[in-house]
Order: C-alpha cells, then structure tokens, then sequence
C-alpha cells in the first residue's frame, strides 16, 4: 500500500481544494450531535468509560496471560490461532488458507487490519477477488480508493459520486433506471452484493473484541454483511491485533455500551455477532474451519512504553468525528489507514515517525478527541511526546528549529526580551497607527496569507507598568 | 473582604498581551485591584508553551524554572489566558515528572495559578461586576481555558451582570478556532479553513462584539473577519468586564474606533 503521509501538507491542500470532498465534510453524518444525545441519555456513561478504561488497561498489562487463555479456548473451541510478527506474514497466512480450499473469491466485512497489510491488492496479484461487503468499503473499492474513516469508510463521498460509480460499475444492470434515491442505491448494492455472499469460499472479518474466557471473537456492523460474510463460506478467517483482546464477555459487554454510543450515537450497532470456531455437529450453519490471525506488526514495541495508553483504542472514530483537523481535509490526506487524532499517535508508532511526523504536527492540541474518547486516551499528549522524538532525532524542519533557537534566546533572558519587545512593538505600532493592522507583514505570510495581523498598540504591558509604578 | 486585601497576586500577562494588547493586561489589574488583591508584575517573558508544543522540552523547562522563581513568592499567580494558564497548571508538573528538586516547586505553582476570570469567580467568588457595554457578544470558549480548566460558565455569568450587554450563543462555541500557536503558521491552510468555518458561526449571531478569554485565538479569529469584512469587533472578556472597552478593538483602525464611538 502507498503511503502518502510524508507529504501530509499537499494532500491536505488538495483536499482543501476538492469542493466535492469539501460538501461530503461539511455535511457529514451528524456523528457529533449523535454521541452527544446518545451520551445524554445514560446518566452512567462517564463511569462506563472509566470501567472501558480500566478494563484495556487491566488487560494490557496481563497481556501474555490473557493471549495464553484465549489460545487454548480457540483450540478448544476448535479454531486455529495463526501469529503474524509483520504485515508480509499475516498475508501469506492469509494466502496459504485461502488457497487450501482453491478460493477464487473472498468476502470481506470490514476489517482495518486487512487495510494496514494491504490485504485486498496482495490477493488479487494472488488470483483470489476479494469483495468488501460494508457498503462503504465496497464504495471505495470499487472506487480503488483507501477508506477515509475507520467506522465511516466512505464518508468523503457524496451520494452523487455514489450514483455515477455504480452506473460506471454495474454495467450489467439498465442504464436508465432511477437511482434518485439513497435507498435505491442501497437496494442495488444489496443486490450485487447478495450474489458475491452465495459464490465467496472465504470469508475475512475483523473483530472488535477477542474475549479471552470463551475465545470468541466479535465484531459489530449495522449491515449485517459481517454475519453472511462468515456464516456462508466454508472457512472464516479473523483478522486481529493483541490489544482487542479483553479477559471475559462481561467486559466485552462493558466496552460495546461505550463503543457505539461513542461511534455512531447508537445505543448499541444494529448487529453484534460472536463466534467461537468452527460449524459445530448440530449447528445449522457456519464455517467449516474457524481462523484467527493475530498481527504484531509494531504493537508489542508500544508495550510498557509512552505509546501503550494507545493500544487501548477500540476503534470507534469519535476521535476523528471531533477533530477540526479531519474535519478540514477529511481521512485521505492523513497518508495512511489510520487518519485523526488516533492516526496521528498510532501512524508514527506502525510506520515510523519518519514517515508520518506531519500527523502529530497538524494538531491545534484543542483536546476535544480526548474529552470524546471512550477510553480516556491522553491523545494530545501522545502527539506531543512524538513531537519530542522528532525534536530529539533532528526530524523537525531546520527552520522551526532555528526560529525556536533565536525565540528562546531572548525568552531565557527576560531583561533582553524586554528591551527587544518594547522596540519591535513600538516600531510595528508606528507602522500600522492608522490602519490598526496588517494585510501583509514580513516574516509571517503564513498569518497574513489568509488574516489580518492586530498591529500592536505600542509599548508593552511590562515597559508601561514600569513606567506608571515608577519601577 | 478584610482578608481578600491581603492577596498577593502575581500577574503572569503572557506575552502576546504584554506584546500585542497591554489593555488587557491593565484591564486585569484592574479587575484584581477592585476585587481587593494587590497586583505586582515580575519581570517576565514566555510561558514556554511554543517550545513544550514544538517538542523541545529541554527549552520548556528552562523557560518554566525560570517562571516558577519568578513567581514564587505570590499568594497566586493569575494569568488573562487560558492556554498559558493551562501551561503553568497543568503542564509545568507534567514537564518535571520525576524531578525531586523541581515537580514539588512546579506543583506548588500550578496550585497557585489561576486563569483570570475562574479567579474572580471561583477563588474570590466574584458574581457580579459594575460594567457597562453597549452591544450584542458572543462568547468563544477557548480550547485549553474549557477543556484543561474548566472554564465556560464563569466569564458568561459575569457578562450576564454587564449592563447594557445581550450575549447570543454561537454554534459550536466550544469547538476550536484553528489557531494553535505555532499551528496556525505550520499549516496555514488548514488553520484557514477551521477559522473560516468560525468566523461564518460568529457571523450568524449577528453579534456586533466577540470575546473570549485568548489573546491568541482573539487574533486569529479578529484577522479573519476583518479579512472577511465582517465588522465585528474583537475584544477580551477582560476589557468588557473592567470597563476599558472603550479605546479600539483587537485590528481595528482609530479612525473607524473613533467613528463607531461618536
């Protein structure tokens, strides 16, 4: 998969240049009023995000006894545990599976793991089609896009890119019947789809909890394609990381109180599926063999470190649904699967700082993905301590760099600063008497490319204070 | 409030004021001189925050160590920011975790500093201020001052008892303005598009004033609107409240001050 986060700026300028993804922003889906109306109504709900926290934290620092007690109820249960240490190797277990049972297609509900190993193009170059069933992955698949949200894939688009991809897609279908409506584009996408389920030999699910106890995996959708993505083919293959994991269902049930709610504003996702390995003897259906693969790739490395509060995250997207930032240049731009504030700790962590430092940069640190976050993640703070590793490394532009050298010159001098800022203030006071400010200003374009800068009134606060105590 | 005569107040101005707007800085004295405090200001720079937030925290703890001497010996430090006020309360502790010789002087700071307007309510339990203004405001809840403070009610039940003065809410009130501090310089154009988007709730008030408890985010909100047009005038909650809302407006030329007066 491409990475485009090192140049964060142009994406970001680009998209800021896309009217279309402009209007699908600037609309959105109400996620914000939802979260509020749905956090109103439970009177519990700031304690139930404490216990979510509490229950992560717990988990993560019993982590290996907890993996241990998963593993063996799987294998009970009759599943099969596959570790994957990187992304090339979750795939070729992926591909081994797939081409047990000679796969030709390969459903898939929503799975952002698949997205981090590029999954999808790795199984075409293999002969295996893989078909997104959630109907917002299924947007951007046909559109060979990446998804813009976590929860909310294709969100960056409105319903008249909807509407043109399908005529451009479903060619089998007449080119004049009505597709006003969003309904009659669901009920299109429905239908193409419903073959696809009927014909897929593998079926590829996320899991938005590994519950330890039971070794049963959940996942969440309001679609219900998870569910025929993995009882209808003959294998079911989980895709999973160590931080979903959670010691027991109670606790699951715990963290799906806080998930929707904090997602969509839903109480709860209109589907919540559990399953525990494969088609048992009396069961009506299922998969006849049950696969879970869990991926490192860089999360062990969080462990014990400044970044593990991190691998508390549960996915839910209030983070970015919140944050001015997205909401100004949308997921795309972040470079990457993970975009927002979650993206911007998690990215530099999974890809190297490197490559994502501008993620933590563009942040205002306004902290309202922290106050939304169901887990408590002290986001802002995290950016902050990669902001620190760049600084350290020497990541940061030379020219930030110098500008804060001369800036705190003067500041760990305050007499010098005094004298300093008493002149530059009078002699720009001087300069903008009549107008009251500047349209244009030396060395601050990026201020005054798009506002006005206050002239000062002349004189500071401390030169003047002096004066009039006679200090 | 024989024992409010007693306070010692330390003003931390923050140096966009002490730079940009003096008036505010005055305008906080005031305010602590009426509620009975006496006010002495220590020589002083920068709080830190550009180089905390830019990564250098060897920086930032110079620059804190040399606030938490200047202030020490003050009953409270008081600052007309909430996001330098943020920085001290908050933030200083966190930049001396695990110092034995530095965290118990940076704790004992932040216990003793306040944001302006949380101090005369909260700690001086201020509830009412003989101010007058004449016009329609609408109040931004600056990031930090909300979310690492908790300040919101405070400054609209002190706005509430100005004579002659409507509040209106805006939407989205508590959601950030895009400044940033050095933010709003890095990306410039994303700093653009989130201010924009503020400027078009604070036009849709109608309000012909808008304050907030930032001199920052004051800035970039003013420089967009007058960039925009919209003639609103930008002020600090300060200047309402301490009466001095009389000279001209954060941006705003004499001239049209004068104008707009007579």
């Amino acid at each position: 998969m491409t990475i485009t986060s090192p140049s964060f700026k142009e994406n970001a300028r680009a998209a800021i240049a896309d009217a279309q993804l402009q209007r699908a922003l600037t609309y959105g889906l109400g996620f914000v009023e939802r979260r509020r109306a749905a956090a109103d109504r439970l009177p519990e709900f700031d304690a139930l995000r404490d216990a979510a926290r509490d229950i992560k934290n717990h988990t993560l620092a019993h982590l290996d006894l907890y993996l241990e007690a998963y593993e063996s109820r799987l294998k009970a249960s009759g599943g099969e545990l596959h570790y994957a240490v990187t992304a090339e190797e979750a795939r070729q277990i992926v591909l081994a599976i797939c081409r047990k049972v000679a796969a030709k297609t390969a459903t898939k509900g929503k799975t952002m793991i698949a997205e981090e190993i590029g999954l999808n193009d790795f199984l075409e170059e293999n002969g295996i089609q893989p078909v997104e069933t959630d109907l917002g992955e299924y947007l951007i698949q046909i559109r060979h896009e990446m998804p813009s949200h976590i929860i909310a894939p294709a969100i960056h688009l409105t319903k008249q890119q909807v509407e043109a991809d399908f005529r451009r897609v479903h060619t089998h279908l007449p080119p004049d019947r009505n597709l006003d409506e969003p309904t009659t584009l669901l009920a299109e996408a429905r239908e193409v789809l419903r073959q696809k389920f009927l014909a897929a030999d593998v079926g590829i699910t996320g899991a938005n909890f590994l519950v330890a106890e039971t070794g049963t995996s959940i996942i969440v959708t309001n679609e219900g394609n998870g569910d025929l993505t993995q009882t209808l083919p003959k294998i079911h293959i989980v895709l999973a990381t160590i931080e979903k994991l959670v010691p027991t269902l109670e606790d699951a049930s715990a963290l799906l109180r806080v998930l929707a709610r904090s997602a969509t504003g839903q109480d709860m996702s209109v589907y919540t599926t559990l399953s525990t390995g494969p088609r048992r003897p009396d069961d009506p259906d299922g998969p006849a063999e049950y696969h879970v693969v869990i991926l490192d790739n860089g999360r062990s490395a969080m462990l014990g470190g400044e970044f593990e509060d991190m691998l508390r995250c549960i996915r839910c997207g209030a983070c970015m649904n919140h944050c001015p930032i997205f909401n100004a240049v949308g997921g795309h731009a972040y470079g990457w699967v993970y975009p927002g504030p979650m993206g911007a700790v998690l990215t530099p962590s999974l890809i190297g700082v490197d490559k994502a430092g501008h993620l933590p940069n563009a942040s205002t640190f306004c902290g309202r993905c922290e106050e939304v976050c169901p887990v408590r993640i002290p986001l802002p703070r995290m950016m902050r301590a990669w902001r620190e590793r760049e600084f350290e490394r020497h990541l940061s532009p030379a020219t930030v760099r110098a500008g804060l050298g001369f800036w705190a010159f003067f500041v760990k001098r305050p007499r010098l600063y005094g004298l300093a800022t008493a002149l530059a203030s009078r002699v720009l006071a001087l300069f903008g008497w009549f107008t009251g400010r500047f349209r244009r200003l030396p060395l601050a374009s990026g201020w005054t490319r798009y506002r006005d800068f206050p002239a000062p009134q002349g004189g500071t606060f401390q030169a003047r204070w002096r004066r009039r105590r006679g200090i | 409030m024989a024992e409010a005569t007693t306070k010692r107040v330390g003003l931390f101005v923050t140096c966009l004021v002490d730079f940009i707007r003096p008036a505010i800085g005055f305008a906080a004295v005031k305010l602590l001189e009426d509620a009975g405090c006496t006010v002495e200001v220590p020589r002083q720079a920068c709080c830190g925050q550009p180089a905390f937030n830019s990564g250098d925290r060897a920086t930032a703890r110079e620059i804190a160590e040399q606030v938490i001497e200047a202030f020490a010996p003050y009953d409270y430090v008081v600052v007309p920011s909430g996001s330098c006020g943020g920085q001290l309360k908050v933030h200083y502790p966190e930049l001396f975790h695990g110092d034995p010789n530095w965290l118990p002087r940076a704790e004992a700071l932040a216990t003793k500093t306040y944001e302006l307007i949380s101090f005369l309510t909260d700690v001086l339990g201020v509830g009412k201020i003989a101010a007058r203004y004449r016009g329609t405001a609408t109040y931004h809840d600056s990031c930090s001052g909300l979310r690492e403070l908790g300040i919101r009610a405070q400054p609209r039940r002190l706005l509430a008892g100005v004579e002659g003065l409507s509040l209106v809410e805006m939407a989205d009130a508590d959601v950030c303005c895009g400044f940033g501090g050095t933010f709003c310089v890095k990306y410039p154009e994303i700093s653009n598009v989130i201010v924009g988007k503020k400027a078009e709730c604070i036009a849709a008030t109608g309000a012909d004033t808008l304050l907030a408890g930032d001199l920052g985010c004051l800035m970039n909100m003013a420089g967009k609107l007058q960039r925009l047009g919209r003639p609103v005038a930008v002020r600090h909650v300060a200047e309402v409240l301490a009466g001095m809302a009389d000279g001209p407006a954060i941006g705003e030329s004499r001239l049209r001050a004068r104008k707009a007066r007579s």
